[in-house]
């Protein structure tokens, strides 16, 4: 043990602090009946169950997006990225390069360059479908570049040929041998997309009605009008919410993970 | 080759092509054409540079991000490294910790920043208890900067150990070996081995800073940072050429930032956004 | 479908590729029902591009065209030509197992799932694999890899099986074992094959006809016979097997080296005089012991020589000798000589092993 550990590993549990305790002091926040006074004045759900009365709607309205958000960048999102794969020409290397704008172009530009086009279409831009299109085309990219990963990791043009050989025509090629060999990406993708729909609010707080409010809308309402005890139980609320999609790509292994690189491998894949 | 395989390539590429061209590029190009239909033409373009308040937002959104994308940087690289070279008891765990504020969103961010400096905040009760002033800095440049590090860490840390991974440990070895010092190591071996990715990781931490808008519309809409003088200019001023044209300059230059960074780091930056 | 193999036949079939690599000369070639023909050549000579010309997965320059037992299949793609096909990099499915990837051509053509899995079970029985049938394809060896990409090729009861360097990845025992396993299927299938390698021992075992190409162009056609021992041209004899070429001054029928001269008798029309190159196989050379200094080569023609290097190869020595003629000269003695660097030795060549001679 010298300063050379010691010192960086300081640091480290002190990043750590700085992360985790604003979470812990929300959650208990959250559950606790005056925070004020701290925890002894008692644990409660009576700020959730206040969540739940004043925002279950845009629970579920989240939901609704991410899923269907999900199911569009799948359809979009999964023949692009085969097509980027499989032609590697000028014409394909702009369109993957326009395809990923709107990840480094801000949030709010987008939003406003929808509501400027499309802000005259009422019936559209009162519906919830207006806020589907700004996630639509924050998360495509992620969808198409998790898929195009493994795509480029995998003999695709030997893989065809062997099925062509075999009399596989295009369509039963893309379904039967191209899809079940990307479905790694397929997955990562999909949790991306999901996870960062959910989490969305650059765009969404320009694009959304008051009917059409979404989980983040709601949290950044509750924080700017509400007490700190509901505005942490409503956080609290969205991290459960979160859970199950973390646990996912936990177990898909992070980017630093042996795990990850073997399910993007198809040839190196687990044992069982 | 397979030529006729064309046709059906281009089918499937259709509809991200048409909904990506009817919701993204004409949009866009509206955007665009929005600027020269406001009341000073094309002129509006120069508000940025030629009205004080946006220069100086402009100014201080760069300098806030760059800033964070420094601090984060430093904090991350070291403790980056420190995680892929020892092992100790509970080191999945403090990743894990380390890592999950990634799928938080800007608004809960900077609520975290609220429980951590606000009003009501942990600091707060600390210094009242220690010095008897309440210290309350979440609403304010300071927590925007705190929140802003926040948010980065862990895009960052993840970036910087795939990268030690990476790293050749011989080279290392070899360099302390001639006599190198820690320090010397470190200069001349560690960080040039890192450099790609933390050219790449700050480039995204730099660009992100900039454009975000939720963690600064949390801690409070008077904050002058860029994005909430755009959201300002649009909702209720109604000026909208002004939004517009600001939101294009913000937008070219964060897409700069990564263009730089790639060309630099030679990896595709935006795939790790 | 079933049955012996259909004949093919490439007429003038070129290509050159869209960055303008011009891969192949016009090439023309009539391949028999049944015949297995062996394209072999060094890296890049196009051995590849006209096994896929062949297959469908390229096109030939216009004008050329590819026939199927008289019927022009040009402008099928690979997956309406009814060919099987191995790759050197197996291009097994990995999402699917074994059975699967065997199945997967007769899924394609909608063979009920009892013919299927009754097919399969024949294809796995055939290639000694029945006990991988339910066996991730991630967890094969490379030679049972190559054998279920075989199986899954020849289940579909192709007229004409492809196959592109199959024995290229795997080491030298298993790439005999398969091979003798390879020839035994074509001979009994009586399947139309074309092979592709650049392996001169697979290419003779394996080939009813061998195509030698260089750069893009046929070098020669033959039996393994006839290019092994008549050789088209110096190419042809240096790629297949190891040549020796000496030069020196031709007079009065013989040609004279450093070590003695050579008789030109069986060396077909030569020059009569003047600076000339021979060419022949070591075994045609017969090795001597000289026991005493003063020996003489043979009067009517013989060369003397110096061992530099023999290496005892179990059912043969080669000998590297200096001295005879003004380049080494490699030659093969039988296993119960004894030789050691530095033995003088005389050599006598046989004049109809010859294959050639160049002024
Ligand atoms: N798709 C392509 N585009 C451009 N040039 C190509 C292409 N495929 C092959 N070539 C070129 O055509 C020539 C012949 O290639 P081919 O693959 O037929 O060689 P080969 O005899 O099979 O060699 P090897 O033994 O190395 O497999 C080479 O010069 C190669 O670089
Ligand atoms: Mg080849």
């Amino acid at each position: 043990m010298n300063w050379r550990f010691i010192v960086p590993l300081f640091l480290t549990l002190l990043l750590c602090a700085f992360l985790m305790i604003p979470v812990g002091l929300s959650v208990t926040a959250g559950l606790t009946v005056n925070f004020f006074q701290g925890v002894e004045s008692g644990l409660t759900l009576r700020w959730v169950a206040e969540v739940w009365r004043l925002y279950e709607g845009t629970i579920y309205l989240s939901l609704l997006i991410a899923v269907s958000c999900l199911g569009v960048t799948l359809v979009l999102g999964v023949p692009m990225a085969y097509v980027l794969a499989k032609r590697r020409s000028r014409l394909t290397r702009l369109l993957e390069e326009l395809l990923v704008m709107p990840v480094a172009v801000p949030g709010l530009a987008i939003a406003l360059a929808l509501l400027i086009t499309f802000g005259g279409f009422r019936e559209f831009r009162m519906s919830w479908a207006f806020i589907l299109v700004g996630h639509v085309l924050f998360t495509l990219p992620f969808m198409v570049r998790a898929v195009l990963a493994v795509l480029s990791s995998i003999d695709l043009k030997g893989l065809e040929e062997g099925a062509r050989s075999l009399g596989a025509g295009f369509f039963r090629r893309f379904f039967q041998v191209v899809l079940p060999n990307c479905k790694s990406g397929i997955v990562a993708g999909s949790l991306m997309v999901v996870t960062l729909s959910v989490g969305e609010f650059n765009l969404t707080w320009m694009l959304h009605t008051p009917l059409t409010k979404t989980l983040p809308v709601g949290l950044a309402d509750s924080y700017a009008s509400m007490r700190l005890e509901i505005g942490s139980a409503y956080t609290l609320v969205f991290f459960l919410m979160l859970v199950p999609l973390l646990v996912a790509l936990q177990w898909l292994g992070g980017p630093t993970s042996p795990r990850r690189r073997s399910s993007i491998d198809p040839n190196r894949r687990r044992r069982p | 080759m397979d030529r006729r395989d064309t046709p059906f390539l281009i089918l499937l590429a259709l509809p991200a092509v048409i909904v990506f061209s009817a919701f993204f590029l004409l949009p866009l190009a509206r955007l665009v054409m929005v600027v020269g239909e406001g009341r000073d033409g094309l002129a509006t373009y120069a508000v940025v540079l030629t009205h004080p308040r946006y220069l100086e937002s402009l100014v201080a959104t760069m300098v806030l991000s760059a800033g964070v994308t420094a601090v984060t940087l430093a904090l991350c690289g070291v403790v980056g490294v420190f995680l892929t070279r020892n092992r100790f008891f509970g080191q999945r765990l403090v990743v894990a910790m380390l890592t999950l504020p990634l799928s938080f969103p800007g608004v809960v961010v900077g609520f975290m920043i609220i429980m951590l400096a606000g009003r009501q905040g942990l600091i707060g009760d600390l210094t009242q208890a220690l010095t008897g002033n309440r210290l309350v800095f979440a609403y304010s440049m300071a927590g925007l900067f705190v929140a802003y590090v926040y948010f980065s860490i862990p895009r960052v840390i993840l970036t910087v150990m795939a990268a030690a991974e990476k790293l050749d440990r011989r080279v290392e070895e070899a360099a302390r070996s001639l006599g190198a010092s820690t320090w010397r190591v470190t200069r001349d071996v560690i960080i040039p081995g890192l450099a790609p990715a933390l050219v790449s990781s700050g480039a995204i931490c730099f660009a992100t800073a900039m454009g975000a808008f939720g963690t600064a519309f949390t801690l409070a809409t008077r904050i002058d940072v860029l994005p909430m003088v755009i959201y300002t200019e649009f909702t209720l001023n109604a000026n909208i050429a002004v939004a517009a044209s600001l939101s294009i300059v913000l937008g070219i230059i964060t897409w700069v930032a990564l263009a730089i960074a790639r060309s630099l780091a030679g990896t595709t930056v935006s795939a790790a956004a | 479908m079933t049955g012996p193999g259909l004949d093919i036949r490439l007429v003038a079939c070129a290509k050159t590729f869209t960055d303008g690599t011009r891969a192949l000369e016009p090439l023309d070639l009539d391949i028999a029902a049944g015949e297995t023909v062996v394209f072999l050549g060094p890296s890049g000579c196009g051995k590849t591009t006209t096994l896929r010309i062949i297959a469908g997965l390229e096109r030939p320059d216009p004008g050329g065209r590819v026939v199927f037992a008289g019927r022009d299949v040009t402008p099928l793609p690979v997956e309406k030509r009814d060919i099987g096909m191995v790759f050197q990099s197996y291009a097994l499915f990995p999402n699917m197992d074994v059975a699967g990837n065997v199945g997967y051509g007769l899924k394609v053509r909608r063979i009920p799932a009892v013919d299927r899995r009754r097919r399969v079970a024949e294809m796995l029985e055939m290639m000694h694999i029945t006990e991988l049938a339910a066996r991730s394809v991630d967890q094969l060896s490379g030679g049972q890899k190559q054998r279920v990409a075989l199986a899954r090729a020849l289940a579909v009861r192709p007229r004409v099986l492809l196959l592109d360097e199959p024995l290229t990845a795997l080491d030298a025992k298993l790439r005999e074992e398969l091979r003798i396993e390879i020839d035994r299927l074509l001979r009994n299938l009586g399947i139309t094959a074309v092979y592709v390698t650049h392996d001169q021992a697979e290419a003779m075992a394996l080939g009813d006809r061998i195509v030698v190409m260089e750069r893009g162009r046929v070098a020669q056609v033959g039996t393994p016979r006839e290019v092994y021992l008549s050789p088209a041209n110096p190419f042809v004899a240096r790629f297949i097997g190891t040549l020796n070429v000496v030069s020196g001054e031709a007079a009065d029928g013989h040609l004279h080296l450093p070590g003695g001269r050579l008789a030109l008798n069986g060396a077909g029309s030569i020059p009569a005089s003047g600076r000339l190159s021979v060419a022949f196989r070591p075994e045609a050379v017969a090795v001597i012991p000289l026991i005493n200094p003063g020996d003489q080569p043979h009067p009517d023609g013989g060369l003397i020589g110096t061992v530099t290097a023999a290496f005892f190869l179990g059912d043969h020595i080669r000998l590297v000798i200096d001295g005879a003629g003004e380049s080494a000269i490699v030659a093969l003695a039988p296993n119960h000589h004894r030789f050691t660097p530095g033995d003088r030795v005389h050599l006598a060549v046989d004049g109809g092993a010859m294959p050639f001679a160049e002024g």
